[in-house]
C-alpha cells in the first residue's frame, strides 16, 4: 500500500476528486493548509503600500491506495491538478506499513 | 434647539409671512386656510425633496450590507467596492445627461434632452422649489436601480464590466423610461400610474438583473445535473438584517418624498398616510414570509423573512398613497409571498440570483404596479400592463443587447480559477477579513 500525498491549488478539488473516484479510489482526507514552493508567493499593495503574501492556501489530499494503483493515482492527480501556472502543487508517496478499518478491525488491503 | 421649539419658532414664522400676505390672499380665503404663503412652500417642498432625498441615499448603504452579508467572505470586498462605485457613478451620470434626458422638454414626448442639468447660482431660482433640490431627489432614485443589478449579478462578474453597464444605465435605459411617466412622457399621457418607482425604478433593475443573469450565467457549482442546486449562504447574517432596516428606513423617503411637495396641510397628511402604508406593507411582507417559510420548509428562513420585507416595500411603492391600510397590508403581504416561492423557482430554471433581487424587484414590481387601480380609480389594469410591458421591453432589449456586446468583446465574467479563489483577490487583491479563514494576516 502506499500513501500519496499531493498539495494542489483549491479550485482543482472536485476535478481530482472525480477523477480519483472513476479510478476506483474508495477515499480520502482533505485538509486546508497554506504553503509556498520555489516562488515563495506573490505581493500584493495596500493602500499604497506592497506587502508579501508568502503562505498561499492550498489543498492536501491524502490517499492510501493499493501498490498497483499508486502510479495511475499520481499520474491522473498530476494531469488534472495542473493548470501551467506556477503554484501547482508537489505530489509525494510513502509506503504504508499497516491499514486497518476500525468499524470491523480488517486489516491491509482489506481495509483501502 | 429641541424639536418642538423648531417647529414653534418656524410655526410663528410662517404666521408672521402669512399675517403679511393677507391682503392679497382675500379673495382665496378658503383655499389659504389649507396652504402656506409661496415662500413657505417653497422651502418645505425643497425640505422634503432634501430630506427624504438623502433617507433614499442611505439606501445605498442598506444595499451594500445586505449584498455584503448575502455574498461569501471571499467576495465581500467586491460587492462593497461596487456599491460605493455605481451610486457615485449614479451620481454623475445623472448628472451629466441623466436628468434632463429624463425631465427636460419630454411633453409627451419619448425623451428629454442630452444635456447636464443646470444647477441655479445662488439666489436666482424660481418656482416652487429648489431645482437642485429635485435634480438631487431624482439622483437617488436612479441610482436604487443601478444598485438593484449588482445583487444578482454578485460572485462572478467583472468590476469595469459591471461598472460600463452603470453608467449607460443610469445616464440613458433608466432616464429614457423614466421621461415615459415621470417625465411627463407618452404614458403618463396615456394614463398609466407609478407613484414612487415600482416598475420605473424597481422593475427596470430586475429587468436589467435578469437580463443579466442570463447571459452572464450562473455561478460554479450552484447547479448540478438533474436538476440539484448547491445553497451558497452569504457570510453574515447581521450584516443582511442590518441592510435590510436600513433600506425599510430609507424607504419612507423612498415613498413620502414621491408625494414631490409639503408645501400644504394636504401634502403633510398624504406624507404622513403613506409612512404609515410603507411600513404595514414592509411588515405584511415580512410575516408573509415568516409563515410561508415555515409552513413549507417546516423552518423560518431569516433571508426569506428580509426579501419579504423588501418585496412588501416594493409592491406598495406604486401606490403608497390610496390604499387603507387593511390593503396596505395585503399588498405587501402578497409580495411577500411572491419572494418565498419566485426564489426556488428562479433556481429551477437555473437563473442564478444572488440575493433574490429579481422576486424582490422585478417579480414584486410588478405586482405593485397591477395592483394600483385596485385602491386608485384613476387608473386601469389595462393602462398599467401596458406600463408594465412597454418599460418591461425597453429595459430588457437593451440592457440585453449591452451585456451581450461587453459578453463579445471585453468579457464580463472572471475564470474559474478566479470565481473559486474570490473576486476580492482576482478583480481587488484585497480581503474582506484578512484575519479570519484563509486571510493572508492569519498565517
Amino acid at each position: 500500500m502506499k500513501h500519496i500525498m499531493a498539495v494542489i491549488k483549491p479550485f482543482k478539488l472536485d476535478d481530482v476528486r472525480e477523477a480519483l473516484v472513476a479510478l476506483g479510489v474508495q477515499g480520502l482526507t482533505v485538509t486546508e493548509v497554506k504553503g509556498y514552493g520555489r516562488q515563495k508567493g506573490h505581493t500584493e499593495i495596500y493602500r499604497g503600500t506592497e506587502y508579501a503574501v508568502n503562505f498561499l492556501p492550498k489543498l492536501r489530499i491524502d490517499v492510501v491506495v493499493a501498490d498497483e494503483l499508486a502510479d495511475q493515482v499520481i499520474d491522473t492527480i498530476t494531469n488534472v491538478a495542473r493548470t501551467g501556472q506556477i503554484g501547482d502543487g508537489k505530489i509525494f508517496s510513502y509506503p504504508v506499513e499497516k491499514a486497518v478499518r476500525i468499524r470491523t478491525g480488517e486489516s491491509g488491503a482489506e481495509a483501502l | 434647539m429641541t424639536r418642538s421649539n423648531f417647529l414653534s419658532t418656524a410655526g410663528l414664522a410662517g404666521l408672521a409671512v402669512a399675517a403679511a400676505a393677507l391682503p392679497a390672499l382675500a379673495q382665496d380665503a378658503g383655499a389659504a386656510a389649507t396652504t402656506v404663503p409661496a415662500d413657505s412652500a417653497y422651502v418645505f417642498n425643497t425640505f422634503s425633496f432634501l430630506v427624504t432625498g438623502f433617507l433614499v441615499m442611505w439606501m445605498a448603504a442598506g444595499f451594500a450590507m445586505l449584498e455584503a452579508g448575502m455574498v461569501r467572505t471571499k467576495n465581500v470586498a467586491m460587492q462593497c467596492t461596487k456599491n460605493i462605485a455605481l451610486y457615485s457613478i449614479a451620481g454623475l451620470m445623472f448628472w451629466v445627461i441623466g436628468y434632463n434626458l429624463m425631465y427636460d422638454g419630454v411633453d409627451g414626448g419619448y425623451l428629454g434632452t442630452f444635456t447636464p442639468k443646470a444647477i441655479p447660482a445662488p439666489g436666482s431660482d424660481t418656482g416652487d422649489y429648489a431645482a437642485a433640490s429635485d435634480w438631487f431627489f431624482q439622483m437617488v432614485f436612479c441610482a436604487t436601480a443601478a444598485s438593484i443589478v449588482s445583487g444578482t449579478l454578485a460572485e462572478r462578474i467583472r468590476l469595469w464590466p459591471f461598472l460600463i453597464f452603470t453608467a449607460v444605465l443610469c445616464g440613458v435605459i433608466y432616464p429614457i423610461q423614466g421621461a415615459w411617466q415621470w417625465g411627463g412622457g407618452w404614458l403618463s399621457e396615456a394614463g398609466f400610474s407609478d407613484f414612487a418607482g415600482s416598475t420605473i425604478v424597481h422593475s427596470t433593475g430586475g429587468w436589467a438583473a435578469l437580463t443579466g443573469a442570463v447571459i452572464l450565467g450562473s455561478r460554479a457549482g450552484k447547479y448540478g445535473s438533474g436538476g440539484i442546486v448547491n445553497p451558497m449562504p452569504g457570510s453574515s447574517m447581521p450584516l443582511a438584517t442590518l441592510g435590510t432596516f436600513i433600506l425599510w428606513l430609507g424607504w419612507f423617503g423612498f415613498n413620502g418624498g414621491s408625494q414631490l411637495a409639503l408645501g400644504s396641510v394636504e401634502d403633510a397628511s398624504s406624507i404622513a398616510r403613506i409612512f404609515v402604508n410603507t411600513n404595514l406593507a414592509a411588515a405584511a411582507g415580512v410575516v408573509a414570509a415568516l409563515i410561508l417559510t415555515q409552513v413549507v420548509y417546516g423552518k423560518v428562513d431569516l433571508t426569506m423573512a428580509l426579501n419579504g420585507a423588501l418585496a412588501g416595500l416594493v409592491s406598495i411603492t406604486a401606490e403608497p398613497l390610496m390604499p387603507d391600510p387593511i390593503w396596505a397590508i395585503m399588498i405587501g403581504g402578497i409580495g411577500g409571498a411572491i419572494v418565498v416561492f419566485a426564489v426556488p423557482l428562479l433556481d429551477r430554471l437555473r437563473i442564478d440570483d444572488v440575493v433574490g433581487a429579481i422576486p424582490v424587484h422585478l417579480l414584486a414590481g410588478i405586482w405593485g404596479t397591477i395592483a394600483v387601480p385596485l385602491t386608485n380609480d384613476g387608473t386601469s389594469f389595462a393602462t398599467q400592463l401596458l406600463g408594465i410591458a412597454a418599460i418591461g421591453l425597453f429595459v430588457s432589449v437593451v440592457s440585453g443587447v449591452l451585456w451581450l456586446a461587453m459578453k463579445a468583446t471585453i468579457g464580463i465574467r472572471v475564470s474559474a480559477e478566479e470565481e473559486f479563489d474570490g473576486l476580492d483577490k482576482s478583480e481587488l487583491g484585497m480581503e474582506a477579513y484578512p484575519e479570519f479563514g484563509q486571510g493572508t494576516q492569519r498565517v
